[in-house]
């Protein structure tokens, strides 16, 4: 199985963003989806930069594939979209329909937000051009032993592994909500969360993250326990979702379990103080996503 | 496959203010007699399953309703729409081919659908049956609905309750499929066919199972701090004495960010864009939806009989058309939290 890190969720400062991508350069990934996937007020990289990012990358023989934008409104965003979808240097990741029309039949990634949940659909994705698709996060363990089976020759299949998880999008920024700032003049006070905002309830549970027009769980997604039944699927591909500490320990620690180096018990502890608000795995045993289930070793453990 | 899909029926291409319907929800038989009475030009309804976006415990459509909700509604030259608007699960694939079978037998006039797969099947079986892109289809530009347009013949979407009017009017003037719109009812703050919110709290979500938030993992809980509504044990909302309690919408709770508790992402509130009708009209909307299948047929009657009146007076005069005070008073009555807001289609919303 490669390893591919997910598009930056977040909005970092330049100058951090590049050294990110820099320092990935030397991590064990195969795959780098790039690109500004949430709001297209940020505005610390644009188009250019990011294919330079992705010029350099490539360079050190990973494989850039730039993500496009999950909530297109505006006419600007569809101009950013066409630029991206008619390029010639680099794969695309179509996170929604209006992009896997503009693919016009030309290979393409299938990203998370596209709602594949049945083989007819897969289907459909197949024939736009597909080459992979990305398993719906809400998708367990059982849709995927199904889909595998009926996936369509040829098709990869890839998995969010790592990560808070990006549950829904709005047309409102929450972050400048916070702040009491209107959308258009937000401020870009998302920059201020690297990890986004956190969001608790009346009694202190960490429930959500707020990431500008994004909601994310608050606890982080890993299926770093479940990396040999991944395999035993024939997923081709697991993604893990950039945070701002210590993801360098992140893809090693998965590589070192797909590499059978570390236990996913010992790695997976050495991995729960990196993850802002603790794990969660709950939709891969089909259970609410916030649920965390432990392999019976590790709860004994 | 396109060829044909562009001889497909009902698509519109110049707008045409005689021919904009009032879309009403339908969750039960009395809610569809009440639509029609009180004039609506089209009532949308599901079946009794996991196939629709309101799968909700009572509510809903076997075939028998069905046949004379169809009946009642054709007798007075109104039509019928089923919602077969959730994604087809993995395992369970015959259960949503069977309802395009079963809608297609019962003779509705279109069926609104989120999923392309199963788009897929019922252009192909069903040619000469007419496609609606489901809200749950999250499409938010032009780019998106010309996919399903050209693919499978949509002949309609209605737009995610995310756009500003500016937004609307240019997805309306780049595309031939006919664009509906959300003007009353509950309001979702995040892109329908998007949100994972409801199945992270409880495994259960509008795509997977066709609820949000649902009833059964509700649980109200009086303490010495005041009452709490739970969502599979999450606290959502916690009221002091006096306070309104409304129904724990994940999303409509208040949550601690940054030191403060507050509404963190929306308030308790409806959509209301009455306001808005004229200039919705006129930039070639050609229909608007009552959102609420899961309220009572008085509710159904009311708000139909308000927007019917509103309709017919924005169509008799865009340019002298006002919101009649009366008509706010009697929507305000039945809105979430009495109150209500323009939501995403007026800009400082966002």
């Amino acid at each position: 199985m490669k390893i591919a890190l997910g598009p930056l969720q977040y909005y970092w400062p330049r100058v951090t963003t590049l050294e990110f991508y820099a320092a990935v350069a030397d991590w064990p990934v195969d795959i780098v989806y790039l690109g500004e996937t949430v709001c297209s007020r940020r505005h610390e990289l644009r188009l250019p930069d990011w294919l330079e990012i992705a010029d350099m990358l490539a360079a050190a023989g990973k494989t850039p594939i730039l993500s496009t934008q999950v909530l297109l409104e505006s006419g600007q965003e569809l101009k950013t979209l066409y630029r991206i979808t008619e390029n010639d240097r680099f794969a695309v990741e179509a996170n929604d329909m209006g992009a896997v029309h503009r693919m016009q039949g030309a290979p393409f990634v299938a990203g998370p937000f596209l709602n594949i949940y049945s083989k007819p659909t897969l289907d459909v994705m197949a024939e736009q051009g597909a080459v992979r698709w990305v398993m719906p996060l809400e998708m367990g363990r059982a849709g995927l032993e199904q889909l595998q089976r009926d996936r369509p020759a040829g098709m990869q299949t890839e998995v969010f592994a790592y990560g808070r998880m990006p549950l829904a999008c709005s047309a409102r920024c929450f972050t400048a909500r916070n702040r009491n700032f209107p959308k258009d003049n937000c401020q870009y006070v998302c920059m201020e969360y690297p990890d986004g905002l956190l969001l608790e309830t009346k009694e202190s549970q960490a429930f959500l993250t707020i990431n500008g027009i994004q909601t994310q769980s608050a606890l982080t997604y890993t299926l770093i326990h479940e990396l040999e039944a991944l395999s035993r699927l024939g997923v081709d591909v697991i993604r893990l979702s950039p945070q701002s500490r210590r993801m360098d320990a992140v893809v090693q620690a998965f590589r070192a379990v797909l590499d059978g180096q570390e236990s996913a018990a010992q790695a997976h502890e050495r991995l729960v103080p990196a993850m802002p608000e603790g794990p969660c795995n709950g939709y891969w045993h089909g259970r609410p996503g916030l649920d965390m289930v432990l392999p019976p070793q590790a709860s004994a453990a | 496959m396109s060829a044909a899909a562009h001889a497909r029926p009902g698509v519109i291409h110049h707008h045409d203010d005689a021919r904009f319907e009032l879309v009403c929800p339908a969750g039960s038989l009395p809610a569809l007699k009440a639509a029609v009475d009180h004039g609506a030009d089209c009532v949308y309804l599901g079946f009794r399953d996991a196939t629709n976006a309101r799968n909700f415990a009572g509510l809903n459509f076997d075939e028998a309703a069905i046949a004379e909700g169809i009946r009642y509604a054709h007798d007075r030259q109104r039509k019928v729409l089923l919602a077969l608007n959730t994604y087809p699960q993995p395992d369970a694939w015959p259960l949503w081919r069977q309802a395009v079978d079963r809608a297609a037998d019962a003779g509705v006039d279109a069926l609104i659908v989120a999923d392309p797969g199963l788009m897929a099947y019922a252009s192909r079986q069903y040619p000469g049956l007419r496609l609606h892109l489901s809200v749950q289809g999250s499409a938010t530009n032009y780019e998106a609905i010309q996919f399903y347009h050209e693919h499978f013949g949509v002949a309609r979407a209605v737009l995610p309750r995310v756009l500003s009017v500016a937004q609307v009017q240019q997805v309306c003037e780049n595309t031939p499929v006919e664009i509906e719109v959300f003007g009353f009812g509950s309001l979702c703050v995040m892109v329908e066919g998007r949100c994972a919110l409801s199945s992270y709290a409880t495994g259960e979500s509008p795509n997977t199972h066709g609820v949000c938030s649902p009833a059964r993992h509700v649980r109200w809980q009086q303490t010495p701090q005041g009452l709490d509504s739970r969502l599979n044990g999450v606290l959502i909302d916690r009221y002091e004495e006096g306070e309104n309690a409304g129904y724990p919408t994940l999303c409509k709770g208040r949550f601690d960010v940054a030191g403060e508790n507050y509404y963190a992402l929306e308030e308790p509130t409806s959509l209301n864009t009455l306001e808005l009708l004229p200039r919705l009209m006129a930039m070639g909307v050609r229909a608007i939806k009552i959102e609420g299948r899961q309220r009572s047929p008085a509710y159904v009657a009311q708000v139909t009989q308000v927007w019917r009146q509103a309709i017919d007076h924005a169509r008799a005069s865009q340019t002298r058309y006002s919101v009649h005070p009366a008509w706010m008073a009697e929507l305000n009555k039945v809105a979430e939290g009495q109150q209500h807001t323009l939501g995403a289609y007026h800009r400082p919303w966002k």
